[in-house]
This record gives structure tokens, sequence and C-alpha cells, in this order.
């Protein structure tokens, strides 16, 4: 495990950041409404490596669609990403570009495929047109060589008589092939990190797993870094290699696929891999959480899932916990896995690991200052 | 005549009165097409084409099956929202399908839906009172002070709190929206309940909630479910039987752990195999399938399966043709069926009447791409060529009839019967079960929870 030099970097410090291809840090997304600034996303940290897939799961509300919106530089007014907020992707800082500067990193790096393709399909243009015109705003292809190379990519994600099909409108594609239509568009620009924010929700699940398919081929073929975005643990864990639990804006567990599963640490995460019908077969009755997931619409002073938590105790209310490595007997490197509960550090005292909490939590410079919140 | 009340017992329809575990629902070659409003082509959608299952007092029956199968239509035929145009559904002596006057008024009292989406099933304008409240007042059920006194109990039963009566929908979060649905549902103590994918729309852990609720209603009310869904999951751990449906057909039916074990059909089992397991060392043998199910306006002749199955009975005579020839004559077939369905816009029609290019000139480049490097015998050869100079005039439809005859089986000419598979009075619709072929199990990956 490296240092522990730095505050932020306390509990994720797995890698050098800038080995990862994306390093997100203390990204922070608000959005401002005429009651209240909601804190969609606050305060998260993560990175993706070169060829690997994190996944990025929670339930509605926890922040991770606008996670993936922030990345993609698609967060607008009356929404914004808070000062200290830092995305860095292949060494460069995303945060603060021009629409002009993030449009060629849309354009050359990073590529996104949404729930519903047709959000990202326009109706009124043939398939290949808009394959072909993101080919030539990002390749500089034109006409006929273009159009073979349109349908060359529709072949490449399994549209069948994809020479006749690439004059097709969007309407004319089933959801399936919608979406691969959609991930062909993505290939167009060829990138090297692609966010899938629940590309197979809405799909069928024998459809569902021709696009699993698809994507693992595709990752395989171009070397793609993935950042998955989904709620369903099935999912998670036959594509993902790292997982992070968003729960509130916040992530709240980050480990390796296999560690997670088996030895989830957070109480929020052990309560959702609980609540799957198909991990209780036999059960009488289904294992829940009690309560509601918040809206997360103030700095957090406390834990956020405490009025749902089993295991919570008073402190709970009154310190932020911040993720801290989880050590296990089994896992083999235990910095990769991080959560965010003051039940942590198991080795430490219940005392000593709220205090550890409470002063990674205060501001720089500011000292201790809720030392005295876990006492009561 | 007194009006059901809260001292009401009977349900007014004699049939509905059986004891736990008899059949109360009996359906039986039950069809619900829908008339197409195209003016070409006219081909009703047969979304229920011909199911027949019974339904037992006191029991969850699940349905699954993907978008389009026709589960959701099936349901709402059930409860009389659609209208059937074929078949019945026996209750006692009665047919809902042709009930009428009060008959049908207690039928409508006694089997009550529980939608998908709470948002849009709910009236934002009315409070949570007056919406679980309404059906009691459209049957004109007790008095005033009953209904009331009959809601608060409702929504303290559905785990609402008596302030929720005066709020509005929108107010509350989806998984208390779906409880309001539930109390809304239950009103006039129905004795069968429609649930059409009731938890589909909600978070995992707020999932979990409603479902133990259902539960729970369930064994206090001694309520009858059908239980609609596509999560597999979900229906594996709420019902007792499971109807597994494909393009308007029960292809396998049976008690869930026997099915889950030991999926006979190969929909049930492809479908199984599909569903990502929530455990990151499961080893995944998947059955993919190939392309998407075809129109419920034009579906096959023989298996409704039979476009898409990965252990399809080859035709006499070609069994010892390798499988990359036999998936490219499958491919070449289900691309000419797509053709088929496809439109063509008045500006191309314009065009091949003039003998201009059009995309669809290029089924050669098709046959060309699929077969080029295959070596085929003259008995694939011949009907190949002989459909490609069909198909080249831009009518698929005597090309695909040509290719089923010479090189159709069993399985595209007749649809298959269902046929008993274990001890268990679970049936499966299979051509596959016949003793002449060998069991979809012996064929295909192995699938289900028993290995
Ligand atoms: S910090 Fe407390 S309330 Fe939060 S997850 Fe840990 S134990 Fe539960
Ligand atoms: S009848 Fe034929 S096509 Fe249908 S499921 Fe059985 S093997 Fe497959």
């Amino acid at each position: 495990m490296v240092a522990d030099s730095s505050r932020s970097d306390a509990g994720t410090a797995a890698e050098p950041a800038d080995d990862r291809l994306l390093e997100v840090e203390n990204l922070q997304t608000v959005f401002h409404t005429e009651r209240e600034t909601i804190r969609a996303v606050d305060g998260i940290s993560f990175g993706i490596a070169e060829g690997e897939t994190l996944g990025l799961v929670g339930e509605s509300g926890s922040g991770k669609s606008v996670t993936a919106r922030s990345i993609m530089g698609l967060v607008d007014s009356p929404g914004e990403l808070l000062p200290d907020s830092s995305i860095r992707f292949d060494g460069r800082e995303l945060t603060g570009l021009s629409e002009t500067q993030y449009e060629s990193v849309r354009g050359g790096g990073v590529a996104m495929v949404f729930q519903d393709p047709l959000s990202t399909l326009n109706p009124v243009y043939t398939v290949g047109n808009q394959i072909e015109e993101a080919l030539s705003l990002h390749r500089g292809l034109s006409g006929l060589e273009a159009t073979e190379k349109a349908i060359e990519l529709l072949e490449d994600v399994g549209i069948p008589d994809a020479a006749r099909r690439v004059s097709e409108y969007p309407h004319e594609f089933s959801g399936g092939m919608r979406q691969r239509a959609v991930i062909a568009m993505a290939l167009a620009c060829d990138p090297d990190l692609l966010i899938c924010d629940e590309p197979t929700t809405a799909l069928d699940v024998t459809i569902q797993a021709q696009i699993l398919e698809l994507l693992a081929d595709l990752q395989e073929e171009h070397g793609l870094s993935i950042l998955f975005i989904t709620h369903d643990m099935g999912v998670i864990a036959e594509v993902c290699d790292r997982v992070a639990v968003m729960y509130a804006g916040e992530v709240v567990e980050q480990a390796p696929v296999v560690e997670l599963f088996e030895n989830p640490r957070h109480p929020y995460t052990r309560g959702l891999l609980r609540s799957i019908p198909s991990t209780q077969r036999g059960a009488d009755r289904l294992e829940t959480i009690e309560g509601e997931v918040p809206t997360p619409n103030a700095p957090a002073t406390d834990c956020r899932f405490a009025p749902r938590c089993p295991e919570a105790f008073d402190a709970c209310r009154e310190v932020h916990p911040e993720p801290v490595p989880v050590a296990t007997e089994t896992a083999d490197a235990d910095a990769d896995h991080t959560a965010a509960c003051l039940l942590y550090p198991e080795d430490e005292t219940r005392e000593q690991a709220v205090d550890r909490h409470a002063i990674e939590d205060a501001p720089p410079g500011a000292g201790a200052v809720d030392s005295g919140g876990e006492s009561r | 005549m007194s009006r059901p009340g809260p001292e009401r017992t009977a349900t007014g329809l004699a049939g509905l009165d059986c004891d736990p575990g008899e059949t109360l629902l009996s359906v039986r070659d039950l069809r619900t097409y829908y008339e197409s409003g195209d003016l070409i082509g006219g081909q009703p959608v047969k979304a229920v084409d011909g199911v027949s299952f019974d339904v037992k007092k006191g029991e969850t029956l699940g349905i699954v099956g993907e978008s389009g199968c026709g589960k959701t239509t099936l349901g709402r035929t059930l409860v009389r929202l659609e209208a059937a145009t074929g078949g019945e559904v026996r209750v006692g002596d009665d047919d809902v399908t042709q009930l009428s006057g009060e008959d049908l008024q207690a039928w409508r009292r006694n089997a009550q839906v529980v939608f998908q989406d709470p948002e849009s099933s709910l009236n934002d304008r009315m409070t949570v009172g007056e919406i679980v409240r309404e059906p009691l007042d459209v049957h004109d059920w007790g008095t005033p002070a009953e209904r009331r006194a009959r809601v608060r109990s409702l929504l303290e039963k559905v785990g609402l709190q008596e302030e929720h009566y005066y709020r509005y929908p929108h107010q509350f979060s989806g998984g208390q929206r779906q409880r309001v649905g539930i109390a809304r549902a239950l009103a006039l103590e129905p004795e069968f309940v429609v649930l059409d994918e009731p938890v589909s729309a909600l978070d995992v852990s707020v999932q979990a909630q409603i479902l133990n609720l259902l539960m729970d209603l369930q064994e206090e009310l001694g309520l009858t479910y059908l239980f609609i869904a596509h999560d597999l999951s979900v229906v594996e751990h709420i019902c007792d039987r499971v109807a597994v449906m494909y393009l308007g057909n029960v292809m396998e039916l049976g008690p869930t752990e026997e099915l889950f074990e030991d999926p006979a059909n190969p929909y049930t089992r492809a479908l199984l195999s599909a569903v990502p397991e929530p455990d990151p060392t499961a080893e995944i043998d998947r059955m993919t399938l190939r392309g998407t199910p075809p129109s419920p306006r034009d579906p096959p002749q023989g298996c409704p399966f039979s476009t898409r199955c990965p252990v399809k009975i080859r035709p006499e005579g070609f069994e010892d043709v390798d499988d990359e020839t036999w998936e490219a004559i499958e491919v070449f077939r289900e691309t000419l069926r797509a053709r088929s369905r496809a439109e063509r816009s008045l500006s191309e029609q314009a065009r091949e009447f003039l003998g201009f290019e059009t995309r669809f000139a290029t089924v050669d480049e098709v046959v060309e791409e699929l077969f080029a490097d295959r070596e085929l015998p003259g008995s694939i050869r011949e009907p190949v060529d002989r459909a490609t100079d069909l198909a080249r005039d831009g009518d698929e439809a005597p090309a695909l009839d040509h290719l089923r005859e010479e090189l159709g089986s069993v399985c595209d000419h007749e649809p298959p019967a269902a046929h008993g598979v274990d001890a268990t009075a679970r049936e499966s619709r299979c051509h596959r079960h016949d003793d002449e072929y060998e069991e979809p199990a012996a064929v295909g990956p192995s699938v289900g929870d028993a290995e």
C-alpha cells in the first residue's frame, strides 16, 4: 500500500494516479433548484486502468448516471461541477474545458452508450448517415469510403445484412439492433474509454446477453476501458473487474469484483446483495433494506445510510465516514478494497476508528473539529 | 338484493367460492388477436395465440417471457380489460369471456390488476384516500362511513400511515405508490389479482419490500395471483408454478422448482441461461440466441421458437451437414424474413418499378457472403440457388416457402404438442420430447440450478 500522506488519497490510494486512463478525484456535481442544492455526486474518487472494466452500481438517485454525464462534459445549468472536482483522462484535466474542447474528447477518447438508444439516434436520418457523420467528424472519412466503413462497423457489432440496414431508419431497428447501432456509432470515433450507462436495462434478457457478449468481444479487440453503470448485480458480476458501489451521491465501497461479492464490507452493499432474490434461494421472505434512498441536499455531516443501517450507532449521525481500507484475511490486496463506514478499520477500537474518520473528513487546516462527536 | 358490504362473504360468482387448491380458473385455447391498423397486409397481431392452463385457488402462477410474448395481453384478457377472440376462461360453470350484466360486475370486483408503473397508473389529481376508495364508490360498496374505514384499514394493511390518506401520489416514492396501487386493487376483496410486473420499476431494496408485502397479503387474504414478470429471479422466488411464454404460446408450464432446476423446453433453457448470475465466479455457459423474436403478425408455421431455436431438429438426410453451414442456411432464412418485413418506402417502390437499383437488390451479395467459402452439397445448393432467384425480384415470400419445403424440418412444419416431461404434471411444447428425437438437454449446454 502507498503512503498515507494526502487527505483525498487516504482511502483510494491503490495505484499511482498517472497509471490509469481515467482518474476521477473528489468529483462533486450539484444541481441548483429554487429550494435547494442537490448534491447528486458528492465527492467521489475512482480510477479506471487501461483495458479494465469498472462497474458503478447503485439504486436510482445514487448519482451513478450523473457521474457518467459529468465525465462526458454533459452537465448543463442548473447543474455544475464544484471547483475542487478533478477528472483526468489520459493525463489531461477535463474539468474546465470549453464545449469545443470537450467535443474533441467525446469524439476522440471517450464515447458513451446510453440506456435509451433513441436518445442518441436521430429519427429523421438513416442509421448509416449518422455513423457516417461521426466518421467524417472524427476520422475525416466521406463518401463511399465512409459508407463502406459504416457497413463494416455495423457488421462488427453483429447487425446482419448490414449493407441493406445501413440505409434504414432507427425506427426500423428492434431495440437490441438500435443499441448495436449506437455502439457502432461510439466505435466510429475509435474511443479508448467507453461509458455504458445501463445499456441493457431496457432490453430483454436474451438480447441483453447478446449485447454483453458483444461488448466483451469489442473490449478485447480494441483494448477498451469500460465504465459500466447498472443497478443489476448480475450484470456487474458478469462484466466487471472492479466495482464501486454508490449510495446517495457517494462511493460507499470499492473492491475487485470477486472480493466485493464474497466479502462485502459496507452494510449497504451487504443489504443490497441480500435483497436480490437469486441470492436467497429457498428463503421464505426476502431480506430488505427498510426505508428509501434519501436525496442528498446538504453537505454530509453524518453517514447518509444511517437511517436505514441495521448496524448504525450514535456516531453515525455525527461523523461523516471516509473511505478507508478494509482489511480481510482472504484478500491479497487489501488496499484495493475500501469502505466508507465508521465500523472500519476493524483492527482499531470503535473510538479510534471514528476519530480517524472525523479527522479525515475535516477541512484541511481545521484540525479535528468534530472529534467530540463520537464520544456522545 | 342487498349491496355488497363489510359482511359480504360470497363472491357473487359460484365458481369463485371453491376451496384452496381447487381449480379457480381454467383457461382453454385462449386467443387474443388485435386487428392491425395497417391498410396494407392487414394481418391481425396474434398476441395470445391459443394458450391453456389452470389456475388453482390460493396459488401464485407466474407468467414469464420477453416483451411481445403476450404475457400482459393474457393478464388483461383474463380480467376482461381486453376481449378474447377465441377460447374460454372457465370459472366454475361460467365462461369469463362471455359474462355480462351482474355476473360481469361480480367478476370485475373479484379480478383486479396491479400495474407495473405506479407513476402512470395512479391519477395524480386524486388523493391517495380517493384513489383507494374509488372502486368502492363505483361498486357502491357499504355506507360512506364504512368505505372510509375500509380505506384506512387497507392503507394500514399495505404499510402506509393514516396521514397518507390526504396526500397525492406525486408526494410518494415509487415503492409507496406501488403500495397504494395494491391497496386499491384489494379494496373490493378480490379473489384473483393479476400482478403485471409489479416490482420491475422499483429499486432492488424496495422491490424486496413489495414482494414480501405481496406474499403476506396472499397468506392473510387467501388471494390467488397471476404474477407477470420478465425478471426470472423474482418469479422463481414468489411463484408456485410458472408458465413460460413465447410469441403468444405457452412453451413450458410446471412447478417452479422443477422448472428452474431442470428446464425442459429449449426456449426456457435459453432464457434461463441468459440471466446473469450475481456471482462473479459463476461459469458462463450460455446459449446465446440469434436475432429477435418474429413478429406476432406473422408467426412461423411450425414451432413458434423455430426461427431462433439453437437445438432445432434437422430435416432427415441433413444430419451430417456441418454446423456452420447449417447455421448459414438459418441465417439466410432469417435475413429473407427480415427483408420481407421491412417496409419499402414509396420512392423505393418507384425506383424498383423503374428498374433502378435499390437497397433490396443485393440478395446475391448476401448469398455470396454466407455461402461463398462453403462446399455445398447439391441438396442444399439447389434450393439456395432457387430461393435466390425467387428473392431477386424483391419478393421474399416464395423464396422462404421454397426453403421451408426443401430444407425445413418438423420444427418448421408442425406446431409441437404439449408433452408431459416429468412426474410433476410439467409440460413442454417441443418435438424433441418425441421418442424419435434426442431430448433438448442432451443436445444443448447444461442449464438450470441443478448442476
Ligand atoms: S457508518 Fe454507521 S450507519 Fe453508516 S454504514 Fe457504517 S455502521 Fe452503518
Ligand atoms: S420444436 Fe423444434 S424448434 Fe421448437 S423448441 Fe423444440 S427443437 Fe426447438
